[in-house]
């Protein structure tokens, strides 16, 4: 078949148009260009923010929002973005932007604090934020678990975590001198720092978190005391008054010192965590440990002033217990008031060594039987006095063979222990009767003063005597002078007389 | 519409857009220049609105990392500080520093973005062959043109602060990433201004107004 279909000659042709070129301007280029401009920085903000923490501080004293920085090792790690009062009006929530990639960081040991000029003891801090401003301190947490509320703490933590050493707790009763930073001593070189501290639950004593540096962690082990340090430790004894203290700087705020007895076998280091006693002083806490401790009851009739509960107990001048409580009582039945007194005795502990102990399986019955004996012997607790100038008491153990028989009733709790009237009573006694003596001694001075005023005073017998035998003394001195003269002129008259003519 | 004066177009000439002479066009499609200035010779301005678009999109695109990522970084011992535009304003807030406030609102925030929105307007209205307001839309299309390079003031007062303020130890002042795109707002929405031809204002009102004349000629 032809194109051209003779029997249709009306049919037009087709109008022919230029082709329409939908040409994309190269204008174009520059709102693209933008675009991706944007898109690129929108995305590397994106990619670059960083996560966002909030951290609870008591105060927002110093701080700004949107300026104070985060910083660790000087390096900024965040900002403050803003801040709101918590919930429970008090303490004050910030936000903040951290860094991109800081998120490793975030995790739940990691300690936020604010950076502010600080004296504490002897050290001064944060100088350098009396110029900067205040910033937030961190301290990058070990842990593996992440996380983004923060509890900041009051002030910077003593010890960075990534020092070498190990922490160690010490119970005490009192805090004493110590504080956050308190130094402890090895043989008076600094080892370490108190590092916190808090009241136990039971409200009895304190716990003391230390830190012993990495070299001086290795010398505490479990046979190791601490005592403290504090201040200036005087002491005045028979060799004369003694001073001692750790270091001035241990006078100034304190410290705690340790020091770990040398034994036969080195015992293994103490794990880190392990608590201790913190004792008073070193004395204390050298004493040795209670090894067969035994409590007696002394009843005593007389006074106990002077007595305290630490009173030391003594036999033989050797400590070997003390007293631990003091409860006087009144029978009502015989009107007697008596005092007795509990004592804790632990003659092993202070290296009492019994020489041919009987041996046995039943150490108690051995006990039973070595005091019954020994009471039996004589053995009576008295009370004695240790100070004359302060008046203080103790409890002496001695053996007074003379003494009415005694023993001990065992079915009691604490068993008591015979007592014997001391001789306190007598000193007072012969101190009262000496004073009387002393006072009737006075009275006769007295007396004889009188006697010898009446005697030798002005207008007395004794005295006029006198005066005339002065008197008669000066006649008698006269004559001889006139003899004198009368024999220097007139010698003959040695021999021949006075004659008459010759005047 | 007997307000609409001929324009050259419609007759077949060209007006040289430096000297202002009419002249024939060259034939075919021979590019022509101006007998007397040596201008170059156009009807309109080639691919007017479709250029004033394209940079009128890319300023508002700029304008958004403009006004948000931070123009001028502060660097001082306590640490560094960086600062948007609309942070500026706010620190300016004072009550005695409020005019200035004012005036860096208006110059680096407003004015920006009123051209941006000026122009769109413009180009929205010429699209849909809008015959209302011509007087009023070269008005507003001049005002934008006069207006637009004061807001480069912003960029010289940053790159003054900048090149001046380099006492090392103490303080420094360093450009931010925002000036740049700040910078090409400013820029962009010149571009377009210059590409936009205000006599397209009256193309669609006369061609509408043959097209009336047309359709009120048919029967």
């Amino acid at each position: 078949m032809p194109d051209h279909n003779p029997s249709f000659p009306q049919v037009p042709e087709s109008k022919i148009v230029p082709k329409k070129r939908t040409r994309l301007s190269l204008v174009w280029i520059i709102p693209m260009v933008a675009a991706a401009a944007g898109v690129w920085i929108a995305v590397t903000k994106i990619l670059n923010e960083g996560p966002g923490i909030t951290i609870v501080f008591q105060s927002a004293e110093g701080l700004e929002a949107g300026k104070t920085k985060i910083r660790y090792n000087g390096l900024d790690l965040g900002t403050l973005t803003t801040f709101r009062l918590a919930e429970d009006r008090h303490n004050v929530i910030a936000t903040a932007k951290m860094a991109h990639r800081t998120e490793p960081f975030l995790v739940k040991d990691t300690k936020f604090w604010v950076v502010k000029p600080r004296l504490s003891g002897l050290s001064i801090s944060g100088l350098g934020t009396l110029i900067s401003g205040d910033y937030i301190g961190v301290e990058l947490g070990q842990s593996q678990e992440s996380e983004r509320h923060f509890i900041a703490l009051e002030s910077p933590p003593p010890i960075a975590t990534d020092t070498p050493g190990r922490f160690f707790m010490l119970k005490t009763p009192v805090l004493g001198s110590l504080g956050e930073g308190t130094p402890i001593y090895f043989r008076r070189l600094q080892a370490g720092q108190v590092a916190s501290y808090d009241l136990d639950q039971s409200g009895q004593f304190l716990n003391v978190k230390i830190f012993v540096r990495a070299p001086y962690d290795q010398y505490v082990n479990s046979d190791t005391r601490f005592w403290q340090a504090s201040g200036i430790d005087l002491s005045l004894s028979a060799s004369g008054l003694r001073v001692q203290t750790e270091s001035v700087m241990s006078i100034l705020v304190g410290g705690i010192a340790f020091e770990t007895p040398a034994t036969d076998s080195a015992k293994p280091p103490a794990d880190a965590g392990t608590t201790f006693t913190l004792f008073n002083d070193r004395a204390a806490a050298f004493r040795p440990p209670p090894l067969d401790p035994q409590t007696y009851l002394l009843v005593f009739k007389q006074s106990v002033r002077g007595l305290t509960v630490g009173a030391p107990v003594e036999i033989g001048g050797i400590a070997i217990g003390e007293v631990t409580r003091i409860s006087p009582q009144l029978d009502a039945g015989t009107m007697e008031f008596t005092v007795p007194v509990t004592v804790s005795v632990d003659p092993l502990r202070y290296g009492v060594k019994f020489l041919n102990a009987p041996t046995g399986p039943d150490l108690v019955a051995i006990r039973k039987k070595v005091m019954d004996s020994l009471v039996s012997h004589g053995l009576r607790a008295q009370l004695k006095m240790g100070s004359l100038i302060s008046g203080s008491l103790y409890v002496s153990l001695a053996f007074f063979p003379n003494a009415p028989p005694a023993s001990f009733d065992w079915s009691q709790n604490p068993v008591q222990m015979p007592t014997e009237s001391d001789n306190i009573q007598a000193i007072e006694d012969s101190v009262a009767s000496l004073l009387k003596n002393l006072d009737l001694t006075v009275t006769n001075a007295d007396k004889l003063v009188g006697n010898a005023n009446q005697l030798i005073g002005p207008n007395s017998e004794l005295d006029m005597e006198l005066n005339s035998l002065l008197l008669q003394g000066n006649d008698a001195a006269r004559s001889i002078r006139l003899l004198a003269d009368y024999l220097e002129r007139h010698p003959e008259a040695l021999i021949r007389g006075k004659t008459g003519d010759s005047q | 519409m007997s307000t609409m004066a001929p324009t050259a177009m419609q007759h077949g000439l060209q007006s040289c857009d430096a000297c202002g002479l009419l002249s024939r066009p060259a034939p075919g499609a021979q590019e022509g220049r101006c007998p007397r200035c040596d201008g170059e010779l156009v009807f309109r301005k080639p691919a007017s609105l479709e250029r004033t678009l394209a940079y009128v999109i890319a300023a508002a695109v700029c304008y958004i990392p403009a006004n948000v990522l931070p123009v001028m970084t502060t660097i001082t011992s306590g640490g560094s500080e960086s600062d948007t535009i609309m942070q500026g304003v706010v620190l300016l807030w004072s009550p005695t520093g409020w005019p200035l406030s004012l005036i860096v609102l208006c110059a680096s925030i407003m004015i920006p973005s009123a051209k941006i929105v000026a122009l769109l307007y413009l180009l929205i209205t010429v699209r849909r062959g809008s015959i209302e307001n011509n007087t009023q839309r070269i008005r507003l299309y001049r005002m934008v043109e006069l207006i637009g390079r004061w807001s480069m003031v912003d960029v010289f007062v940053d790159t003054f602060t900048v090149s001046l303020i380099q006492l090392q130890p103490l303080m420094s002042v360093e450009p931010g990433p925002g000036l740049l795109f700040f910078a090409a707002v400013v820029v962009l929405t010149m571009l377009a201004v210059k590409s936009f031809d205000p006599r397209v204002i009256w193309d669609s009102a006369s061609s509408k107004t043959i097209q009336k004349e047309v359709s009120y000629a048919r029967p």
